[in-house]
C-alpha cells in the first residue's frame, strides 16, 4: 500500500492529458499538430507506464497485485483497483493500442482534432479502468462509461450511416447492461459488498447463481459479441473510423470477454457447469455461420467483423471449458485478436485513406504499387488464418485441445472453422492484392509512409514473437489461469 | 551441423525476402540467387554426409531448442530430432532443393522478381525440413502448415494470373481440409496419451492398443482413430483420391515448384508422417486398411486420368498422385522401408521428369499443350536423353532405380495377407502398364513425329543453358543408380541396421515368388510402351478412334472423373448460399428485423400514436376528464 498507487496513475494520466489539451487552442494546423502529439505522448506515456507495471509485476504470485482500496460511497462499495496475471495482459494491450491508434488518425481525421483526441484519451481512462477494477459498482462505471466516448468516436467522424450504426451500438451495449446492474445491485443487498475479491469466496445459491449469470450473460454476449446478438458489430465497424474499429475490435470485444472469467465463471460456477453447453452451441454457430458470411462480404471491413465474431467464439468456447488449457488459450486468443484484428482494421485503413472506398472489387493487384503493404497485410492475413508460428495459432489449438478434451462433437464443429477462415482470409487477400493492376484510380497509390510502418512494426513483431515464444505470455497467465480453475472445480464440488 | 541444415535455409529466406524489396536490379538479383543457393548447398552436403555417417554408426541425436507452447500438462518445443528417417527425408529436401535452386537461376532468368522466388524457395525447404526433424506433433504441425504458406506462396507466384490465384487458394484450403484431420489426430494422441512427443507417443503405444476412445458418441479404438486423422491429414499434403484436386492446379506455379514441392518433397510429407507413425499404425489394422484402399485407388485413379491429359505438367502431375499412392500401399501392408524406398527413388526421377519438362518448356516457348509440341528431338537432345532417363525409371525398367522400389511394392502387395492385398496387387499391375503408357505417350508426343508447332516457333527451338541442364543430370544419376546402392539399406539384408528402430520392419520372404511374378512389372512396362508406341508413333490416327470411339469414357477421364465439379456443386456452392442466406435473411431480415430494428420502430408506433392524445385542445382533456370522473363514480356506486 505504500508503493506507487501505479493503476491510478495509468487510469488518471489520460485525464491529465484531456485537461492540458484543453488549454491548447486548435484553430489551424499547427496548433492541431500539437494537439496531437500532446495526445501521442500522453498515451506512449501511459504505455511505458504499464510496461513498467509488467515488468514489476511477480509472475508466481496468483493473487491480485497492486491493489488500491479507498472508502468510496458506502460501506462495502470501495474503489478498489489490481491486476492478475489476466488483466495486466489486458491493460498493456490497451496501453499499446491507444498511441497507435492516435498515430494512426494523424491525417485521417480532418475536423474536430481536439475533441477526437479527448474523446480517445477518455476512452482509454474507461478501458484501463474496466481491467483493474475490483469492485463490481467501480467495473460497471468503466464498462458503461466506455461507451460514451465511442458513441461519439462513431458518431461524429464515422462514414455515411453513422447514425444508425452508433445508436444501434449504443443502446444494444447499453440494453443489455442493464440487467448487470440489476444483478450488481441484487449482489450488493445479499451479500452486503460488490468487492470482487470477496465475492470470489461468497457461495451463491444455485437459484441465485442462474438469475445472476443470465444477467451477466446478457451483457456480455451482447458486447463480445455472441450469436444471434452480433449485428451491431459489422455496423458500428463499418461506420467506425479506422482507428474507433481498432480500439473496438481490439480493447472493447476483450472486455466481455474478460467479465465471462472474470465474473460469470469466478461467481457463479455452477450456473456456468449448467449453461457450458448453451455456450458451447452458440460459440458453434457463430464460428460456423459467422465465417460462411464473412465469405460473402463485398465490404473489408464488414468482412473482417465478421471474422471476428468468428474469433471471439473461440474465446467463448475456451472459457467454459474450465481447463487451464481452454482459459490460457481464450486469453491469448484474445490478446492475438486484440493484435491482429487491430492491424487488419489499420490495414484496410491505409487503402481507405488513399482511395476513400471499402469495397473490395474496387481493389486488385495492390501488389505490384504496394509490396511493402501486401507484406504487411499477408502476416495479419495468415495470423487470423491461425498459421502455426503467429500468435493466432497459440489461441485457437489450446482452445480447440481443451473443448476437445470436454466434449468431441463440439471440438469436431469448431475445428471445421479453421477451414473456413482461411478460405475467406485469402480470398479477400486475393481480391485486393493479387491479380493485374487494371483498375486506373490503383495505379496512383503509394506504398506504406514511414508513420505507418512505424504504426505495423511493433504489431508484426508481437504477431510473430508470440507465435514462436509464447512462453512469456503464457509464463504471466497461468498462475492466474490455474488458480481460476482449482476455484471454480473446487466450489463445483 | 545439424543446426545449420535448419537454419542455412531459414537464412536465406531471410536475407532474399529483405532483398526483394529493394528496387530490382542485376545485383541484387544475383546476390539473392548466390546467397540462397549457397546456403541450401552448403546444408545438401552436411545432409549428405550425416546420412552416410548414419549408414555407418547409426545414432539418434535428439535436440530441444526452447520451449513453443506450455500449458497446464500440454507442452512442446522446438527441436531437431533426427534418426534414420529424417536423414533420408533431409537428402531427399536438401539435394533436390539445392538442384532446383540452382536451376531455377536459369529457369528464372526473365522473371522480374528473382528474390521473392529465391526467398520461397528457401522458406519452403526450412519448413520441410521443420516437419521432418520434429520431436513431437506440434512442430510437425507447424512444418506441415508451413510448407502449404510456401506451397501457396509458390504456385501463386504469378500473381497476375487469375488461374495461379485460384489453383493456390485452393491447394491451400483442401490441405487445410487435411489439416482439419491431422489436428483431430493430435488433441486425440494428447487425450490418449497425455504427450505429442515422439517418443513417449511411440514407446506407450503397445500399452495403450486396446484403449476405446469415445468420439461423437461411440467408443471407437484409440489407435484405429488416431491413425486414421493422420492419414486424413496425409491424403490432403500428399494428394490422395478425394484430397486430390489441388495437385493437378498447382502446376500453375514455376515449374522448378512442381519439381520441388510438388514431385519430390511436400506431397511425400503424407507418407513421412504414415512411415514415422509406423508404431501406431501397426497396432491399427483397420487403418491400415484404410491407407491401403485409398493408395491403391488412387495409383489407379490417377493414372486413367494421366492416360488423357494434353498439358506437361498435368500428365506427371498425374503420375505424382500415382505413384504417392503406391508408397501409401506400402506403407500400409506394413512394409515402412519400402514406402520411404519409394519415396527415395521417386523424388530424384519425378524431379528430373519435372525439371526436363521446364526445359521443354522453355524451348518452345512457354506452351505446354503437348499436342503442339513434337518433332524437337533433335533441337534439345540432351533433354531428351534426361527425360527418358527419367521415364525409364519411372515406368521401372530393369535395374534403374524406380525397379527396384516399384517392384518391391508390388511384390509386397502379391504377398502379403492383408484383407486388401489382392485389391492392390491388381490395381497396381494394371498401373504399371498405365505408367509406362502415359509416359512413353508423352514423349513421342513432345519430342518425336511430325511437329505440331507453329513455323516461326519450331525454328527457335533451343536447348537450355547449362546451369539448367547439370542438375537434370545429377538428378539422373539418382535416377539411374541410387535403387541399385541403397537397395540392401533400406528394404534388403542391412536394412535392420540402417534404420535403427526408426521405423517397424517386418521381413517377408522375397524368394517364393514366382517367376512371373516377379518380371510381371517389367514386361507390362514394356507393353505399355509398345501400345504408346504403336499408338503415337507408327499410327497416329487410332489414339484418335480410341476416343471417338469411347466418348464418354475419354470425357470422363478428360475431366478427371469430374470431382472438380463435383466439389464444387456439393460444397463451394452450398456454402457460398449458406453464407448470402444468413447475411441477408437471418442477420439483415430476422435477427435486425425483429431486434434492435423491429424494437425501434415498434417504439415509435408507440409513441406516435400515444402522442395524438396529447392534442393541447383544453376540450379533449376536458372530455377525458369527464368520462374518467364518470367512470370512478359508477365503479364507486356499484361497489357498495
Amino acid at each position: 500500500m505504500n508503493e506507487l498507487p501505479i493503476l491510478s496513475i495509468l487510469i488518471l494520466l489520460p485525464i491529465v492529458g484531456i485537461f492540458f489539451m484543453t488549454l491548447i487552442r486548435n484553430n489551424n494546423d499547427q496548433s492541431s499538430n500539437n494537439l496531437k502529439h500532446t495526445a501521442l505522448w500522453i498515451s506512449f506515456l501511459n504505455f511505458l507506464i504499464s510496461l513498467y507495471l509488467l515488468f514489476s509485476f511477480n509472475q508466481q504470485d496468483a493473487d491480485f497485485q497492486f491493489e488500491e482500496r479507498y472508502f468510496w460511497i458506502e460501506y462495502g462499495i470501495s474503489y478498489h483497483l489490481g491486476v492478475d496475471g489476466i488483466s495486466i495482459l489486458f491493460i498493456v494491450l490497451t496501453t499499446m493500442l491507444v498511441p497507435i491508434c492516435i498515430l494512426a488518425s494523424y491525417d485521417s481525421i480532418k475536423f474536430s482534432v481536439k475533441e477526437y483526441l479527448i474523446a480517445f484519451l477518455a476512452l482509454e481512462t474507461f478501458m484501463i479502468g474496466v481491467f483493474c477494477s475490483l469492485d463490481l459498482v467501480l467495473f460497471y462505471l468503466f464498462f458503461e462509461g466506455g461507451l460514451i466516448p465511442m458513441f461519439l468516436i462513431i458518431g461524429i467522424w464515422g462514414g455515411e450511416r453513422r447514425v444508425y450504426s452508433t445508436f444501434k451500438f449504443f443502446l444494444y451495449t447499453l440494453a443489455g447492461s442493464v440487467f448487470m446492474l440489476l444483478a450488481i445491485i441484487y449482489i450488493f443487498i445479499t451479500a452486503g459488498t460488490t468487492d470482487v475479491s470477496y465475492l470470489l469466496d461468497y457461495n451463491f445459491t444455485r437459484n441465485e447463481q442462474i438469475v445472476l449469470w443470465l444477467a451477466f450473460f446478457a451483457s456480455f454476449m451482447v458486447k463480445i459479441p455472441m450469436w444471434p446478438f452480433h449485428t451491431w458489430l459489422p455496423d458500428a465497424h463499418v461506420e467506425a473510423p479506422t482507428a474507433g474499429s481498432v480500439i473496438l475490435a481490439g480493447v472493447l470485444l476483450k472486455m466481455a470477454g474478460y467479465g465471462f472469467i472474470r465474473f460469470s465463471i469466478g461467481f457463479f460456477p455452477d450456473a456456468s457447469e449448467l449453461f457450458a453447453p448453451l455456450i458451447f452451441a452458440l460459440s458453434i454457430v457463430a464460428i460456423i455461420v459467422t465465417s460462411l458470411i464473412a465469405l460473402v462480404q463485398e465490404d473489408m471491413k464488414k468482412l473482417i467483423a465478421y471474422s471476428s465474431v468468428a474469433h471471439m467464439g473461440f474465446v467463448t468456447l475456451g472459457i467454459f471449458t474450465f481447463t487451464v488449457q481452454g482459459i490460457e488459450g481464450s486469453v491469448i486468443q484474445m490478446i492475438s485478436h486484440g493484435i491482429v484484428s487491430a492491424a487488419l482494421f489499420l490495414c484496410v485503413g491505409v487503402v481507405y485513406d488513399r482511395l476513400h472506398t471499402r469495397e473490395i472489387s474496387r481493389y486488385g493487384g495492390l501488389v505490384s504499387k504496394m509490396p511493402m503493404y501486401a507484406f504487411t497485410f499477408m502476416i495479419f492475413i495468415l495470423a487470423s488464418l491461425g498459421l502455426p508460428g503467429t500468435s493466432g495459432f497459440v489461441g485457437e489449438f489450446l482452445v480447440l485441445l481443451s473443448i476437445f478434451s470436454i466434449n468431441t462433437y463440439f471440438a469436431v464443429f469448431a475445428t471445421t472453422g479453421v477451414v473456413l477462415a482461411a478460405t475467406y482470409s485469402l480470398w479477400l487477400y486475393r481480391r485486393m492484392i493479387f491479380g493485374a493492376l487494371i483498375k486506373d484510380d490503383l495505379s496512383e497509390m503509394l506504398d506504406l509512409t514511414r508513420r505507418e510502418i512505424i504504426i505495423f512494426v511493433p504489431l508484426i513483431t508481437l504477431t510473430i514473437f508470440i507465435g514462436i515464444y509464447p512462453k512469456p505470455v503464457i509464463d504471466i497467465i497461468e498462475p492466474s489461469a490455474k488458480k481460476i480453475v482449482s476455484q471454480v472445480n473446487g466450489k463445483l464440488n | 551441423m545439424i543446426h545449420s541444415i535448419v537454419i542455412l535455409p531459414l537464412l536465406g529466406f531471410l536475407i532474399a525476402c529483405t532483398l526483394s524489396f529493394f528496387k530490382s536490379n542485376a545485383f541484387i538479383d544475383r546476390l539473392a540467387e548466390i546467397i540462397t543457393c549457397t546456403f541450401i548447398v552448403l546444408a545438401a552436403f552436411f545432409s549428405f554426409y550425416i546420412f552416410i555417417d548414419n549408414i555407418g554408426n547409426p545414432s539418434i541425436v535428439s535436440l530441444k531448442l526452447f520451449t513453443w507452447i506450455e500449458s497446464g500438462s500440454f507442452s512442446a518445443d522446438w527441436s531437431i530430432y533426427l534418426d534414420s528417417v529424417t536423414s533420408v527425408m533431409l537428402v531427399v529436401i536438401t539435394s533436390v532443393s539445392a538442384l532446383v535452386h540452382v536451376y531455377s537461376i536459369g529457369y528464372m532468368s526473365h522473371d522480374d522478381s528473382k528474390p521473392r522466388f529465391m526467398g520461397y524457395l528457401s522458406l519452403f525447404t526450412f519448413a520441410m525440413i521443420m516437419l521432418v526433424t520434429a520431436d513431437n506433433f506440434l512442430q510437425l504441425f507447424f512444418g506441415w502448415e508451413g510448407v502449404g504458406l510456401a506451397s501457396y506462396l509458390l504456385i501463386g507466384f504469378w500473381y497476375k494470373k487469375p488461374t495461379a490465384n485460384a489453383a493456390a487458394i485452393k491447394a491451400f484450403i483442401v490441405n487445410r481440409v487435411g489439416d482439419f484431420g491431422l489436428a483431430l489426430g493430435i488433441f486425440t494422441i494428447f487425450i490418449v496419451f497425455g504427450s505429442i512427443e515422439y517418443e513417449n507417443v511411440f514407446n506407450s503405444a503397445a500399452k495403450f492398443s486396446d484403449t476405446q476412445f469415445a468420439f461423437i458418441g461411440y467408443e471407437i479404438h484409440a489407435l484405429t482413430l488416431i491413425c486414421i486423422f493422420l492419414f486424413i491429414g496425409a491424403m490432403g499434403k500428399s494428394a490422395q483420391l478425394f484430397l486430390h484436386t489441388w495437385l493437378p492446379d498447382a502446376m500453375e506455379g514455376p515449374t522448378p515448384v512442381s519439381a520441388l514441392i510438388h514431385a519430390a518433397t511436400m506431397v511425400t510429407a503424407g507418407v513421412f508422417l504414415v512411415v514415422r507413425c509406423s508404431p501406431l499404425f501397426d497396432l491399427a489394422p483397420i487403418a491400415m486398411d484404410f491407407v491401403v484402399v485409398i493408395g491403391a485407388s488412387t495409383a489407379f485413379f490417377a493414372a486413367t486420368i494421366g492416360l488423357v491429359q494434353n498439358d506437361i505438367k498435368k500428365v506427371i502431375a498425374y503420375s505424382t498422385c500415382s505413384q504417392l499412392g503406391y508408397m501409401f500401399v506400402a506403407a500400409g501392408l506394413g512394409a515402412y522401408g519400402v514406402a520411404m524406398f519409394h519415396l527415395f527413388t521417386h523424388a530424384f526421377f519425378k524431379a528430373l521428369l519435372f525439371l526436363g519438362a521446364g526445359s521443354v518448356i522453355h524451348a518452345v516457348h512457354e506452351e505446354q499443350d503437348i499436342r503442339k509440341m513434337g518433332g524437337i528431338s533433335n533441337f534439345i537432345p540432351i533433354t531428351q536423353v534426361m527425360m527418358i532417363i527419367g521415364t525409364i525409371s519411372l515406368m521401372g525398367f530393369p535395374f534403374t532405380s524406380g525397379y527396384y522400389s516399384k517392384d518391391a511394392i508390388i511384390e509386397t502387395a502379391y504377398l502379403s495377407n492383408s484383407n486388401f492385398a489382392d485389391y492392390a496387387y491388381i490395381l497396381l499391375t494394371i498401373g504399371v502398364v498405365m505408367t509406362s503408357f502415359y509416359s512413353w505417350r508423352l514423349m513421342f508426343l513432345v519430342f518425336n513425329g511430325k511437329t505440331r508447332m507453329a513455323e516461326e516457333n519450331y525454328r527457335k527451338v533451343h536447348e537450355s543453358s547449362s546451369i539448367m541442364l547439370i542438375p537434370l543430370m545429377i538428378l539422373a544419376i539418382g535416377a539411374l543408380f541410387f535403387g541399385f546402392i541403397f537397395k540392401s539399406y533400406f528394404i534388403g539384408y542391412n536394412s535392420d541396421e540402417f534404420w535403427n528402430g526408426s521405423i517397424v520392419l517386418h521381413h517377408e520372404d522375397h524368394h517364393n515368388i514366382p517367376l512371373l511374378i516377379y518380371y510381371l512389372p517389367a514386361i507390362l512396362g514394356v507393353v505399355g510402351f509398345f501400345i504408346a508406341w504403336m499408338m503415337y508413333l507408327r499410327k497416329s490416327n487410332i489414339a484418335k478412334n480410341i476416343a471417338e470411339l469411347n466418348k464418354p469414357l475419354y470425357n470422363f477421364l478428360l475431366n478427371k472423373w469430374y470431382f472438380d465439379e463435383l466439389y464444387n456443386m456439393v460444397l463451394v456452392k452450398p456454402a457460398i448460399g449458406i453464407g448470402k442466406l444468413f447475411w441477408k435473411l437471418i442477420d439483415g431480415y430476422i435477427i435486425d428485423g425483429f431486434g434492435p430494428n423491429g424494437l425501434a420502430s415498434l417504439v415509435s408506433r408507440i409513441s406516435s400514436r400515444t402522442k395524438q392524445i396529447q392534442s393541447g385542445f383544453i376540450y379533449h382533456y376536458a372530455f377525458a376528464i369527464l368520462i374518467g370522473l364518470s367512470l370512478i363514480i359508477t365503479l364507486i356506486i356499484f361497489r357498495f
